[in-house]
């Protein structure tokens, strides 16, 4: 099972090599993995997709609070979330294809970033489910290059 | 060459005094501040090894009256200072130079994080400008040494070296306590610095959970009423939270069995009726039996390691589980726990102990009684299998030396070991009544451990009779400390077990490699006897088995020097009952 986990950790040097050595060092699996600081500029937060089942996560997230540096950890995946990832995609556009990428991007709320005569750079956020589904509908028109942030995630607020 | 910067007080003081300036009385050196630390932690003793970075500190040292030793390889000073915490229960303090002194301190350093053992491992590291140059006798030990402790820092700001170094402190013997290293550039060491007053430390990112849930003590102790065949199985963390006094009180009211882990030796005494002494690999028979038969299973600071366990889905079948434990990662890792219970060992048994005491409607006499079956039947499977070995004449076997040290010293001995059979033979036959008289290297398994561990127990208790349970192999690991007890005048007492080979390894390839002793056996090893002369040192021989105990006895009495005995023992002996690795631990190869 896929969990998205939160975590907030000091902005110190090596924080981020904590958590990465922690997963490597305990054969713990990283999907994709995100870390900006936040509205404190001595804090960071993370968003880090791993896989496993309930047990795994439970050490998962147990040891990853047992890290000094790790101020919390949540799994927003218990409850509703709502995760974001942006994609840029470089795309073959030639005279026969260009109308057909555009509609494509314009399906999906897409933007076109970056214009060469024969391809276009499109930009594309969403959660991973229609980042997956655009690449797969790009695909037979012909992508150069792919760059994807990874998943960011919060939670929602409670509904009263 | 190496090229050593002065920045000592001394010399600041003459610039400031050239300058026509007034020195900055508040402010003092790096160097200092670093020595007030640690006479504010209250270190009296410190193992070390210098270099061109951190000479300021040994400079500052010398002024000090705290015992500075100079070892002889810096995994003797590591493993020293980790002998020295394991005794007394103090963190104990090592002081590595950067570079090659930095990580020869690892594997010590990977050692007392595998056991939790509180130290304070200071590195020097070369100026701040130099570093990620790959300048001269560089390595980033904080990279290097990030998985194998509790927390490591690099202080990359001189006004962050007090609070670092009273947080590191804090760190390694607070919670479940571990080895924090400290990497300290030249010039920081050099800066002028401010010396604040102490506050209490408070950590945003670090509270220990120490005390036990009460919904949960009592969940746990009316589990006990239900139970009919109980089992106590006992850690570490019972040693490290001094907690024997409290274990010793449950187990004596409520009359439930004990056995320990090799870390556990001496969290319950080793002569008490109900111990069956330990369990797992080289446990007990009726230690493993009544593991796996019990139906309640009170883990008190413990971590289910596969030592313990062997093959998971054979280990209590049928127990419910109760584990105390300070860290919430042991809890459910690899045995799905019934009722946990995340605290200090110490408290939590208080905590239980108040819980019977307070409820009058429990009898303890028939809840003692209740459980009388079952220990009969524990009573059963020690007299069908007990710890034992057979007599070969006058051939002497490793177990009768432990017997026979165990005899003579009373049972009161600090014991240190190396790793392989000595270790086994010493665990299964000394029999300890005390926490803290039992050193080893339980988790990473390390030779070379044990005569640094003892000359570091020896400077906290230096009345004491310190001896190293040693193998012939593990002993050629860290001989080179032979040279610091005697210049620190720390008589220890190492004896060989000497079968000349790696005979833990020897003994697998044995059962389970048809014998090919590929890579096993000792072909040269040193003549043990003139080598302790060449130390200064004593050495005594026993080549049969009439000699043991002449040569113990005269090894006892020398107070003076550091004593070698070398046992020629039965080179081919086996340590039983031994549970193969990943096998059930109720199907045991026996004596
Ligand atoms: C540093 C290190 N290297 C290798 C091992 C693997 N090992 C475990 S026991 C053992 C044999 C130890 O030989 P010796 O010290 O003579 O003890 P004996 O088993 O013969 O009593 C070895 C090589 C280890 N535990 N530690
Ligand atoms: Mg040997």
């Amino acid at each position: 099972m896929k969990h998205t986990l939160s975590v907030l950790l000091q902005n110190k040097p090596g924080a981020l090599s904590r958590v990465t050595g922690l997963f490597s060092g305990r054969g713990f699996n990283i999907e994709s993995l995100c870390v900006a600081e936040t509205l404190d500029p001595k804090v960071s937060c993370m968003t880090l997709v791993t896989k496993g089942n309930n047990a795994i996560i439970e050490q998962v997230t147990k040891q990853l609070h047992k890290l000094i540096d790790v101020i919390k950890v949540s799994d927003i995946s218990d409850s509703e979330y709502v995760e974001r990832e942006m994609v840029l995609i470089r795309v073959k556009a030639e005279a026969q294809t260009r109308a057909e990428v555009l509609r494509v991007i314009d399906i999906f709320r897409g933007k076109v970033v970056d214009v060469s005569p024969n391809s276009y750079a499109v930009e594309i956020t969403g959660p991973e489910s229609k980042i997956k589904a655009v690449i797969d509908l790009l695909r037979p028109i012909g992508i150069k290059e792919v760059i994807r942030t990874g998943t960011i995630a919060m939670a929602r607020a409670p509904k009263k | 060459m190496n090229y050593i910067f002065r920045t000592n007080s001394h010399i600041f003081t003459e610039k400031y005094q050239k300058q026509g300036k007034d020195y900055p009385m508040s402010k003092i050196t790096g160097a200092q501040a670093f020595i007030q630390c640690l006479q504010e932690e209250g270190v009296d003793t410190i193992f070390g090894f210098p270099g061109g970075v951190i000479i300021d500190l040994y400079d500052e040292l010398a002024n000090t009256s705290i015992k500075n030793l100079l070892v002889r390889h810096e995994q003797g000073a590591v493993h020293a200072a980790d002998g020295y915490a394991r005794a007394s229960g103090k963190t104990g303090v090592a002081l590595l130079t950067s570079g090659p002194g930095a990580t020869n301190g690892v594997t010590g350093i990977a050692t007392a994080y595998m056991d939790s053992i509180p130290l304070v491992v200071f590195t020097g590291q070369v100026p701040r400008a130099l570093i990620g140059n790959d300048a001269f006798q560089e390595v980033d030990i904080v990279g290097i040494t990030r998985p194998c402790t509790k927390h490591n820092y690099l202080v990359s700001d001189p006004e962050d070296l007090v609070p670092t170094i009273r947080e590191a402190f804090y760190l390694a013997s607070s919670g479940r306590p571990g080895p924090i290293l400290v990497d300290l550039p030249k010039d920081v060491i050099g800066s002028l610095v401010d010396f604040p007053e102490r506050q209490e430390i408070r950590m945003r990112t670090y509270q220990p959970n120490m005390e036990p849930h009460p919904g949960q003590i009592a969940k746990a102790c009316q589990a006990f009423a239900q139970a009919q065949r109980p089992v106590f199985y006992v850690g570490g963390g019972v040693i490290l939270s001094n907690a024997s006094e409290e274990l010793t009180e449950l187990a004596e009211k409520t009359q439930i069995p004990v056995t320990m882990t090799l870390m556990g030796l001496g969290g319950f005494p080793g002569t008490n009726p109900l111990s069956t002494g330990m369990l797992g690999m080289h446990g007990s028979y009726a230690s493993n039996m009544m593991v796996a038969k019990s139906d309640l299973l009170i883990a008190v600071g413990a971590r289910f390691d596969d030592r313990i366990t062997g093959r998971l889905d054979k280990f209590a079948p049928d127990a419910k589980v109760i584990h105390i434990d300070i860290d919430p990662t042991s809890i459910s890792k690899n045995v799905e726990v019934d009722i946990p219970i995340v605290a200090d060992c110490k408290q939590a048994l208080t905590a239980m102990n108040a819980w019977f005491n307070s409820q009058q409607d429990i009898d303890m006499t028939a809840l003692a009684e209740q459980y009388q079956p079952w220990r009969d039947q524990v009573n059963e499977w020690n007299d069908k299998h007990p710890l034992s070995y057979t007599e070969e004449g006058d051939i002497i076997k490793p177990q009768y030396v432990i017997e026979t040290i165990n005899r003579l010293t009373g049972g009161d001995a600090i014991i240190s070991t190396e790793v392989g059979q000595n270790q086994m033979w010493a665990a299964q036959f000394y029999k300890f009544n005390k926490p803290r008289h039992w050193l080893s290297s339980g988790g990473l398994g390390t030779m070379g451990f044990g005569l640094p561990a003892a000359i570091g127990a020896k400077m906290a208790f230096p009345d004491a009779t310190v001896i190293d349970i040693a193998g012939d192999g593990s002993i050629q690991m860290n001989i080179q400390e032979l040279a610091t007890a005697k210049q620190y005048n720390t008589p220890v007492k190492v004896a060989i077990l000497n079968n000349n080979y790696l005979g833990m390894v020897r003994q697998w390839q044995e059962l389970f490699y048809d014998k090919r002793y590929a890579g096993t056996v000792m072909e040269v090893t040193p003549d043990f006897v003139e080598l302790a002369k060449a130390y200064g040192a004593a050495g005594l021989r026993a080549k049969t088995k009439s000699d043991v105990e002449p040569v113990i006895k005269e090894a006892l009495a020398i107070n003076d020097r550091v004593v070698i005995m070398d046992f020629a023992i039965k080179r081919e002996e086996c340590v039983f009952p031994m549970v193969p690795a990943g096998g059930a631990t109720t199907e045991m190869l026996l004596v």
